[in-house]
């Protein structure tokens, strides 16, 4: 999902994902004390923490949410980022909340799409 | 405004556990001013509580709605189609609201999902700090628009206390002796006869000690 900037990431959009099966989500925004609009990755930051916090006591756990800050020109970065995630997610195992049965018919696996693109 | 703090979710689950149909009712005044309980925090408690369920596989339906005053019954009794619905509600108004929620809707269970805390201002984006206890006689005149009933622990109306060190209260060494911001303000404003004015022993049956008060404007009751 694309935004702007990390900073318009509000946290009912990562509680959502996870809310409609994501089995993790992770920001990645630029890197600290370059943000186009000043402090946007920061509070973005922030509102990972608060997220994690959310997930841990809902029993969903905090770990399924991550921050990264990479400049645009980091490609690899952004790769190695993406492996990392996605190895912490598989250890992790499939989102507790997702809906019991067959893969596919249970879990809602919408992708959370901009309200205007 | 009001300031709420949202109740542990541990605590809210354990009250909403023989419910599976919740109406989680915001309120659109103090609690969405302090984030406490808006639209914002109704979604994001909500979101919450249908993980929590889907994770234990317990069924739940959370319909989400905020009212424009929760303690106002012209308004409270608006959410009726919505609560006829619901097994219960989970208020995240003031403890005004919920019981104005409570009382319109008297055969319903309803809930509170937020610690009503203090009546404040806004110090900075994300920080509330107490300036009223509400105690029916304002005195911010002669002290500068700092109230000692409510910034001083001890609410002394003749500070400051011996409990003063260096401008900050005993009881916390980030709080400011509400007194010493008072003479402060007093000698910046070069008011200090104001000071050595001897209060008297307050009054508190204005206050909370005069039981629940209530107020009367005849001219506006139809």
């Amino acid at each position: 999902m694309k935004v702007p900037c990390t900073g318009r990431v509000d946290i009912i959009l990562i509680l959502k994902a996870i809310e409609n099966g994501a089995d993790g989500v992770y920001l990645v925004g630029c890197l600290e004390g370059d943000c186009h609009f000043l402090t946007g990755n920061l509070k973005a930051r922030k509102r990972v923490e608060y997220a994690k916090q959310l997930l841990d006591e809902s029993g969903i756990g905090g770990g399924r949410v991550e921050m990264y800050n990479l400049s645009a020109a980091e490609g690899q970065r952004f790769a190695e980022a993406a492996r990392e995630m996605t190895e912490k997610i598989r250890a992790l195992g499939p989102n507790p909340a997702k809906q019991q049965g067959p893969r596919g018919q249970g879990a809602k696996r919408t992708a959370l799409e901009p309200s205007n693109p | 405004m009001i300031v709420a703090n949202r109740k542990p979710f541990e605590e809210i689950m354990d009250m909403l556990k023989p419910y599976a149909k919740i109406l989680l009712l915001g309120c659109n005044e103090c609690v969405t001013v302090c984030s406490a309980g808006g639209a914002k925090e109704v979604s994001v408690l909500a979101s919450e509580i249908r993980l929590s369920r889907a994770k234990d596989g317990i069924p739940v339906e959370v319909k989400e709605h905020t009212l424009e005053r929760q303690c106002d019954p012209e308004y409270a009794t608006e959410a009726k189609p919505l609560v006829d619905e619901c097994d219960a509600v989970l208020s995240m108004a003031c403890g005004c609201g919920v019981q104005s929620v409570a009382e319109a809707y008297r055969s319903k269970y309803v809930i509170p999902a937020v610690n009503t805390t203090f009546m404040g201002s806004s110090e900075e984006q994300g920080v509330w700090k107490e300036r009223c206890q509400g105690c029916g006689n304002c005195i911010l005149d002669r002290t500068l628009g700092i109230c000692p009933v409510s910034r001083c622990a001890k609410s002394i109306f003749n500070g400051p206390c011996g409990g003063s060190q260096g401008g900050m209260c005993e009881i916390d060494k980030e709080l400011p002796c509400a007194w010493q911001l008072i003479v402060d303000r007093l000698k910046e404003m070069d008011m200090m006869e104001k000071y050595l004015e001897i209060q008297p022993v307050k009054d508190w049956s204005t206050s909370r000690d005069g039981g629940p008060r209530k107020r009367i404007r005849e001219d506006l009751r139809i």
